[in-house]
């Protein structure tokens, strides 16, 4: 009787231990590192610590490889099965949102005062998501080889003009040392060219679609877009610049070899160079064609499903992973920039004297947003392809009325995108 | 021999060579690299280096690999989907095939018909749909009853069972054996069944390893937009979204070179157990692929 007794109090013990453990709620959050060990190990850091840190809510993390994340995520959203967090990457935020998959975030928009622009994602007036960190785009080069050939070091305050910009890479390609000037990453296709290449057209007063007018035509195809385009192509025609040909191996290692003077390239590839040159190593700045020098800006950012029905559970979470430390430890783990001046301290890279402390200051200064419009899927790949067309030799005016019809023929099958 | 005969015979084994080294260098590249650090292989992949193990060669890529993914879960992954589909649509497309041939029934040249139309529907327009019918079905499984097919090994298996090739396949080699063995064996009180599992499948090897090839390679490399649409939780990944694990900001291409020649190990194997059946068949059936 006694062992009955005794069984009977531990299945009741057991019962409500169980009934503890479910006061818990799930929480679904999904990501899109798989396959990077250090970021999967930050993320579940974070999750950690944020589970043990109350008692309401618990984060259980699926991982997906990036390359088909965005296919997933789609999937998921036909079938009504996404999780209550998700990561989303900053220029499609907006199409996702748009299109239902994200519900705006009920944060407290004080505590992303000092957050860099391209880390906050917001459409039509609301915060739908927030990154741990962004990414920033700038000039390689070596100072030894700037000044062998009499180019000026541009600065923060003072970039390279476009035309200071064009004369620099015609001496370097006159120099006979190198097999092209410079390296754009033409081998880097896919997400790439909007991202590096749409800031050169904004610098010239243009952008893949203007937003205030939701359209394209005007924006891309105007005096600015044209401009930009009869320069674009002139690179390639100048013999400045390897084509849409590169090899992806002289994309890795042509700049290292001395195979390029200069390289277009992120924050995320500025390790190799930095230990191969050492201080010879510069990270110079986008040059100003007139309207102002830009890079792109906007990776990664946590946001809520708009099905969760747990958002309250979802912002929590978001709130606690925007803490510096994480945000410093993310940016030491991935090399990629933290999105606060206080993380940025913390961090080893990008602190004040830190090895690619520029990075920061070119992301705080620089930095500019994809066109932030549920439009920007299409337009992005539509301007992909007409870089890559102009590139090889068609006609610039005709390919830039052709992508801006063609975007703003999706713009009017969407309804304006309303 | 002739000198000439001679001459002749040389030259077809030069080409027949440099043929057999055209097809063989991808392989050969890919496994030399995975020997090979990051910077050392891209520098290499430019001149013939890259097919030889010169340099810095070691396993790093390797332990690396199995340290980024799950490789040993992927396989079997793979392998389990591959193997059960194989089986089931050998099964079942032969029985349709017997059907179409033996048996007479109405609307059997239209049914046909409408089964080789499927040939030019790509797989691309129908997953959508097929997405949203695999959501709402029915499952009975060890953990009881639910809605909805995503995330299991059976959503990637049942939607791929039957195809039309295999079934077309087995249709073209069926109506080239004997009918009065057919005859014979009904005469002498076969059923159906029996006819078709007595008579018919055992003078079937040749086309049941080539149905067995081509749909084992379909299953094994084609792994790829249907999970990803349908499997999001890594228990029940194949090896080809496995590949895009090593896909990251700055790729690791020798531990994808790593990956790869060990994804190709059972491709491999299957291929070099079927192959004289394989070719046979193709020899008999006039089928290229």
């Amino acid at each position: 009787m006694k062992k009955i007794g005794t069984i009977a109090a531990a299945v009741a013990a057991v019962g409500v231990m169980a009934g503890g453990a479910s006061a818990q709620t799930k929480l679904s959050m999904w990501y899109h590192g798989a396959g990077n060990e250090v970021e999967s190990n930050l993320v579940n850091q974070i999750i950690d610590d944020f589970n043990a840190s109350q008692s309401d809510w618990v984060v259980e993390l699926e991982s997906f490889p990036q390359a088909s994340y965005n296919d997933s995520v789609n999937a998921a959203a036909l079938a009504e099965n996404l999780p209550d967090i998700l990561d989303v990457d900053g220029p499609i935020l907006p199409n996702w949102a748009w299109a239902g998959y994200l519900a705006p975030l009920t944060i407290d928009e004080a505590k992303l005062e000092g957050f860099l622009p391209g880390a906050v994602g917001r459409w039509n007036g609301e915060v739908y998501a927030i990154g741990l960190w962004d990414a920033a785009c700038a000039i390689y080069a070596r100072r030894s080889v700037l000044e062998a050939n009499d180019i000026r070091v541009p600065s923060l305050d003072s970039p390279w003009t476009g035309e200071e910009f064009d004369s620099a890479l015609e001496k370097l390609a006159s120099s006979g040392e190198f097999e092209y000037a410079l390296d754009l990453g033409m081998a880097w296709t896919g997400e790439w060219y909007p991202y590096a290449f749409g800031p050169f057209l904004q610098s010239h007063g243009g952008d893949i679609i203007d937003v205030s007018a939701n359209m394209a035509n005007g924006s891309l195809n105007g005096d600015a877009g044209l401009a930009f385009g009869e320069w674009w192509q002139s690179l390639f025609e100048r013999n400045l610049v390897p084509g849409t040909d590169q090899d992806g191996a002289d994309r890795e290692t042509g700049f290292l070899d001395g195979k390029y003077a200069l390289q277009w390239n992120g924050n995320w590839s500025a390790l190799p160079p930095l230990g191969q040159f050492g201080d010879d190593m510069l990270f110079l700045p986008a040059p100003d064609f007139g309207n102002g020098p830009k890079i792109g800006a906007a990776s990664w950012q946590f946001g809520i499903s708009a099905i969760s029905e747990n958002k309250d559970g979802a912002s929590a979470f978001i709130e606690f992973a925007i803490q510096d430390k994480y945000l410093a430890a993310f940016s030491d783990g991935i090399g990629l920039i933290p999105p606060t001046s206080e993380s940025a301290q913390m961090s080893e890279k990008y602190r004040p004297g830190g090895a690619l402390e520029v990075f920061f200051e070119l992301s705080n200064d620089q930095a500019t947003l994809r066109a932030v419009t549920p439009a920007y899927i299409v337009g992005g790949r539509v301007f992909e392809k007409a870089l890559a067309d102009i590139a090889n030799g068609a006609d610039v005016a005709d390919t830039l009325d052709q992508a801006a019809d063609e975007i703003d023929a999706d713009i009017e099958a969407n309804g304006g995108y309303m | 021999m002739p000198a000439h005969k001679f001459v002749r015979l040389v030259l077809k084994y030069v080409l027949l060579a440099w043929i057999a080294l055209i097809f063989i260098f991808p392989i050969v590249f890919m496994v030399i690299s995975s020997f090979k650090p990051d910077l050392q292989l891209l520098r290499d992949s430019a001149s013939l280096r890259a097919f030889l193990p010169v340099g810095d060669l070691s396993l790093e890529n390797y332990s690396a690999a199995f340290d980024r993914a799950p490789i040993r879960l992927f396989m079997f992954n793979s392998v389990f989907i591959t193997a059960v589909t194989v089986c089931l649509s050998l099964l079942l497309s032969s029985l349709a095939a017997f059907s179409f041939v033996f048996l007479q029934w109405f609307g059997r040249s239209v049914l046909m018909a409408v089964i080789l139309a499927t040939f030019i529907v790509p797989f691309e327009t129908i997953a959508v749909p097929l997405l949203l019918i695999v959501n709402n079905l029915p499952w009975l499984g060890l953990d009881g009853f639910k809605t909805g097919w995503l995330n299991s090994y059976h959503v990637q298996i049942i939607p791929f069972i039957a195809d039309a090739l295999t079934i077309f396949l087995f249709v073209q080699y069926f109506r080239d054996l004997p009918t009065e063995l057919v005859e014979a064996a009904r005469i002498d009180g076969a059923t159906w069944f029996q006819v078709y599992r007595r008579v018919i499948i055992p003078l079937s090897g040749p086309v049941i390893a080539t149905a067995a090839i081509l749909k084992f390679l379909v299953m094994y490399n084609n792994q790829l937009l249907w999970p990803i649409m349908v499997v999001q939780e890594e228990t029940y990944r194949p090896v080809m979204l496995g590949l895009q694990y090593f896909f990251q900001l700055n790729t690791a291409w020798g531990e994808i070179m790593a990956y790869l020649t060990i994804i190709t190990l059972p491709v491999l194997a299957f291929y070099l157990v079927l192959q004289r059946a394989f070719i046979a068949s193709i020899a008999s059936t006039g089928i290229k692929g």
